[in-house]
């Protein structure tokens, strides 16, 4: 089963249709899902990394919308009196509002979010919101889907489940909130998780301990994680790849260990230098940061869109040229000038110089 | 990066582009350091303007205004002008041309009245006369009076060419808009209460922004004891229903007050009341503000509390309360109506558009004469354009919502 | 549950109180007390003056005593005996006149109430899910105006239409032959038969207001995170929108129950003067007008109560519903 493709992102473009303009949130972003790997989107706030996440559901807020590129999602159907029958369905072209989207969403591929507290509902119970996703995928009756409502609480580590069951958000505390929304999301044993920022508003004990249990569950349920973070920490603790994102593009990507020890974009570089470090101060070294601030979303940079902020920038081509990925090895890609052949890609911008 | 300042000519050596000194060097691109450098006001401006309808109530509220300032020269005839033979009379169309010896010219005129007797009712009723013309003219010269009781002057915007100054009488009959049940000019009569009703509305909530600011201020910014009472008021005062309250206090005012007296009472009573929406704004503002890093610092500093309110939190929130202020003058306008409209309100002489509409109370008189209705109108046009625009100034009040 | 509404019927107490004490000042601030006017009225009709009677009124109402010691009579004999006093215009006890109008006010402030919502409520969600759209639009503008007409305009207006235009006179809640007759089911059809030309005109301002509050709550609540929790489980849109946004802004909905009931009443009184129903509003307007001013403090102090208790069950209504209230005092 490990090393299938689970799920594969081509070319995906998200763009959001304001009175101010279009924003391109996500940017012709590609890359790949195994079954049972761990995959980590960072970024920082802004890069399309959420929006990414959203696209695969077709759940991205009006007016957003997915406008181009492929999201094509192996599934394994268990039908009727046949073996397993695996299937590839494109979710992009899917109308957001129909059938066939609703039967993926929460089925097989389920999501969990940044914030438990206003991402569950402050006027149902806890157990009201989990019976009615089991209900709603799975043929059982409500005392069924009940006691399964229960076994889940029980499993993600909450303490007296049943009563539980009644209890609503907020009388819940952070953690048990998230423990309950990743109940929830097991609900229907989905083939892929989607965590979106799962434990940026937890404390730093509780963060760990929802870490854990997710890990402990990719393992039990043999469900993959796709994981949105900005944390580089929980990268290098979770990650099995990672998929470095940069105003709607993916800067980099490659295994965790080849991305921190040898990253090659310098916005990874720069990402990296920018983890706090025991001791650093002592030696008087003071913390890097990148420079600026991530461009006007109406109004995106040319050529390279790190290029405004970068060290390495080299004038006259990384302002002009977007650059193509290029593959570094096995698995491993990165989107700069820095690395292929600088000189056919300038011939290649006087051409589209020429052609404009 | 280095902050060090250099002269005007240095370059961005990203973009080639000569910068500004104090622009930090990422050179931002264009729109976006407007974004980032326009001042709170200039922001709320932008989003202002885009707020059609919030524009076009800022217009027609600005008219209704110059409407209330220059009331003398726009009204034909004083408000109280009565002539007895013209009751009821119905409005005259304004020709603007007149077919004359040359062709059409331009030569504004108004048709006459023809008196039929209605042979059931025994009633007179007024038909208007295509054969007479009353020659009427712009800018013309009619009734003297004293502009905001400084300038002699007697031009009014339209009038008959031919007048008489008597103040009391109306021998030439004008009424674009008809005549109510004395013969007086519903169109004059009109003018001078939009004075009126204008300005209860704005003393009403000047008063209420005193008192709201007031307890509301002591409310969020004290809390405690104190907050409670004021919360326990407010509530009271709310729970009970208005037009009740207010008619039972309207008329305990003496009947022996002078009209100035008795607008003044009518506009405490109303503002008592209102003050009530103002304070809940001022009061969750400060409660939010209290908190603040910035107010905790500007104590800190050693302001004094006064300065601390005055200074640092009022002008935070100040955009909002032009916009709450700008929203409660229509419930004012509204309850005076009412009021005067019940006869429990302004009394005759003074002209309000509630005073005018209890012309109208009775089906008789609207039936006859359903012209008397039109202060209606503009109690309507006023409070919308108060609405759209307090719409648009609350929008804007937080220019970096979404 | 028990204890919240406990409670809300303890800090309802105060604000009776404050009531009582308002309505009494109503009913003393006029100059003169009640005695020389009615010796006035008397006189004026020309009754003779019964001393001895005289004196038993002034020793009923402490006339002449101290302000408190009036008021305790006042406020006493209103909770102990039900007596609200005299009316000398009508010569009535104030209580026979006062219950029956009340009744109808309220019935029309109810059904207005129960109107408005039922308008209200799919419009503000029609506005708010097709946020932008013509039905958007539409419903905007009409709120827009609806907020901005006086009701006694609307009344005005419509009795002018029907007058002129139908021959019809839309007035009162009975046709001739109930006026006086017992009631019965004839009378209560005949009743129902006009009551909706006043809940109509009294629902407008309401409904305006209740559709701007619903379409803002909604769209407050449209884009919360456990709205796109709920779709990313795979819900559909219509039972996701019934079961959670909507259900959620149905509460402060409920809560703005607290000020539409005495905005209601409010325009009640106000439209039944122009529309002359036998209601509280002609008869309070009348009162006040001839300084009766028992009859006038009472309609006023009544009229707050029941508003006050409306809005507690209002409030009651709304811990019901939802769970951060009920749970959380």
């Amino acid at each position: 089963m490990a090393g299938e493709t689970l799920l594969e992102l081509k070319n995906l473009k998200t763009q959001f249709f304001t009175d101010d303009g279009v924003v391109r949130a996500v940017d012709g972003v590609s890359f790949e899902m195994k079954r049972g790997e761990t995959l980590c989107v960072v970024g920082e706030s802004g890069c399309g990394k959420s929006v990414t996440a959203r696209s695969i559901l077709q759940i991205v807020d009006y007016p957003g919308r997915v406008v181009e590129g492929q999201i094509l999602f192996h599934r394994q159907r268990q039908e009727e009196g046949k073996s397993e029958v695996n299937e590839i369905i494109d979710l992009a072209a899917l109308d957001p509002r129909s059938r066939a989207i609703r039967d993926v969403r929460g089925k097989d591929i389920s999501m969990i979010f940044q914030e438990p507290m206003t991402s569950l509902s402050p006027i149902h119970t806890i157990g009201d919101q989990i019976i009615e996703a089991i209900r709603l995928h799975l043929p059982v009756s409500k005392e069924e889907a009940e006691a399964r409502a229960v076994e889940l609480l029980r499993r993600v580590g909450i303490p007296r489940p049943g009563d539980r069951l009644n209890a609503y958000t907020f009388q819940l505390s952070g953690g048990m909130r998230q423990r309950a929304m990743i109940a929830m999301s097991l609900s229907c044993n989905p083939s892929l998780l989607i965590a979106d920022e799962p434990t940026t508003a937890l404390d730093v004990t509780t963060q760990a301990q929802i870490l854990d249990l997710m890990r402990e569950l990719k393992d039990e349920f043999g469900m993959s994680i796709m994981l949105i973070t900005h944390d580089l920490g929980v990268v290098a603790e979770m990650a099995d790849d990672v998929v470095v994102m940069y105003l709607g593009t993916v800067a980099e990507k490659g295994d965790v260990d080849s991305i921190f020890h040898d990253p090659k974009h310098p916005y990874t570089q720069a990402l990296l230098r920018s983890i706090p470090k025991l001791g650093l101060r002592a030696q008087g070294i003071r913390l890097d940061s990148i420079r600026g601030m991530v461009p006007d979303p109406y109004n995106r940079p040319g050529g390279c869109p790190y290029h405004t902020r970068c060290d390495d920038f080299m004038p006259g081509l990384c302002d002009k040229i977007t650059p193509p990925p290029i593959e570094m090895g096995e698995e491993r890609l990165v989107r700069c000038l820095l690395y292929g052949d600088q000189k056919a890609m300038a011939d290649q911008t006087q051409q589209t110089v020429k052609v404009r | 990066m280095t902050t060090e300042v250099q002269p005007v000519s240095r370059e961005n050596k990203q973009t080639g582009r000569p910068i500004e000194p104090v622009q930090p060097e990422h050179a931002l691109q264009d729109s976006e350091s407007r974004v980032y450098v326009a001042s709170q006001y200039t922001l709320m401006w932008r989003k202002f303007r885009k707020h059609r309808l919030a524009m076009f109530g800022g217009i027609v509220t600005i008219a209704i205004y110059l409407v209330v300032i220059f009331a003398e020269f726009l009204a034909p005839f004083p408000s109280s002008a009565f002539s007895s033979q013209y009751t009821y009379a119905p409005p005259q169309p304004l020709h603007l041309f007149d077919e004359t010896p040359d062709g059409m010219r331009f030569a504004p005129y108004v048709n006459g009245y023809k008196v039929e007797i209605d042979p059931v009712a025994l009633r007179r009723t007024f038909v208007v006369d295509p054969e007479e013309k009353i020659p009427v003219s712009f800018f013309t010269r009619g009734t003297p009076y004293k502009m905001w009781w400084l300038f002699k002057s007697d031009i009014h915007l339209v009038g008959p060419i031919e007048y008489d100054a008597d103040p009391d009488r109306i021998k030439i009959p004008v009424y674009l808009l008809g005549a109510d049940r004395l013969g007086r000019d519903v169109l004059s009569r009109m003018i001078y209460g939009t004075r009126i009703s204008m300005t209860i509305g704005l003393v009403g909530v000047a008063l209420s922004f005193l008192l709201g600011i007031t307890l509301g201020g002591i409310s969020g910014y004290y809390g405690g004891g104190l907050d409670n009472i004021i919360q326990r008021a407010i509530e009271f005062l709310r729970s009970i229903p208005t037009i009740p309250l207010w008619m039972g206090l309207a008329a305990a005012l003496p009947s022996s007050w002078s009209p100035l007296q008795v607008f003044f009472g009518i506009t405490i009573i109303l503002s008592l009341i209102g003050w009530t929406g103002l304070a809940r704004v001022v009061r969750g503002r400060f409660l939010a503000l209290r908190t603040e890093d910035f107010v905790m610092s500007a104590r800190l500093d050693g302001n004094s509390e006064f300065r601390t309110i005055m200074v640092h939190m009022v002008p935070s929130f100040f955009s909002h309360i032009i916009a709450s202020l700008t929203l409660s003058i229509p419930g004012m306008i509204l309850a005076e109506t009412s009021l005067s409209f019940l006869g429990l309100g302004l009394r005759s002489p003074v002209v309000s558009w509630g005073v005018l509409l209890q012309e109208a109370q009775n089906i008789r008189s609207v039936a006859t004469a359903p012209w008397l209705l039109v202060p209606g109108l503009a109690v309507v046009v006023a409070v919308l354009a108060l609405n759209f625009l307090g719409d648009g100034l609350r929008d804007a009040a937080d220019p970096y919502g979404r | 549950m028990l204890q919240f509404i406990l409670r809300r019927v303890f800090y309802m107490i105060p604000t009776l109180f404050v009531i009582s004490l308002v309505s009494f000042a109503i009913i003393q601030l006029p100059p003169g007390d009640y005695l020389t006017s009615l010796v006035a009225s008397m006189a004026a009709t020309g009754e003779t003056v019964d001393r001895a009677a005289l004196a038993a009124l002034e020793q009923r109402y402490g006339l002449g005593q101290p302000v408190y010691v009036q008021y305790w009579k006042w406020i006493s004999g209103i909770l102990l005996h039900g007596d609200f006093g005299q009316s000398f215009e009508w010569n009535q006890p104030v209580s026979t006149l006062l219950w029956g109008r009340l009744a109808l006010t309220f019935m029309i402030s109810l059904f207005t109430l129960f109107f408005t919502w039922i308008v209200a409520f799919p419009i503000g969600i029609f506005s708010a899910v097709r946020q932008y759209s013509w039905g958007d639009y539409v419903a905007t503008i009409i709120g827009y105006v609806g907020l901005a007409i006086p009701n006694f305009l609307i009344a005005l207006i419509l009795m002018y239409v029907a007058f002129k235009f139908f021959n019809q006179s839309v007035g009162g809640l009975f046709s001739p032959e109930y006026q006086d007759a017992a009631w019965d089911w004839a009378k209560l059809w005949d009743l129902f038969k006009h009551l909706w030309i006043p809940v109509v005109i009294i629902g407008t301002a309401g409904t305006a207001g209740l559709i701007r509050i619903m379409r803002a709550n909604l769209l407050d609540e449209l884009h919360k995170p456990y709205v796109v929790t709920a779709r990313a489980k795979g819900l559909s849109e219509e039972r996701l929108l019934l079961k959670y946004p909507v259900r959620v802004a149905l509460n402060p909905f409920v809560s703005t129950v607290g000020w539409t009931l005495p905005a209601l009443v409010s325009g009640e009184a106000i439209v039944s003067i122009v529309l002359s129903l036998p209601t509280t509003g002609p008869l309070l307007l009348r009162a006040l007008m001839s300084q009766d001013m028992y009859l006038a403090g009472s309609f006023i102090m009544l009229l707050s109560t029941l508003t006050v208790i409306g809005t507690l069950l209002s409030d009651v209504l709304l811990a019901w519903l939802d769970p951060r209230i009920r749970l959380t005092q």
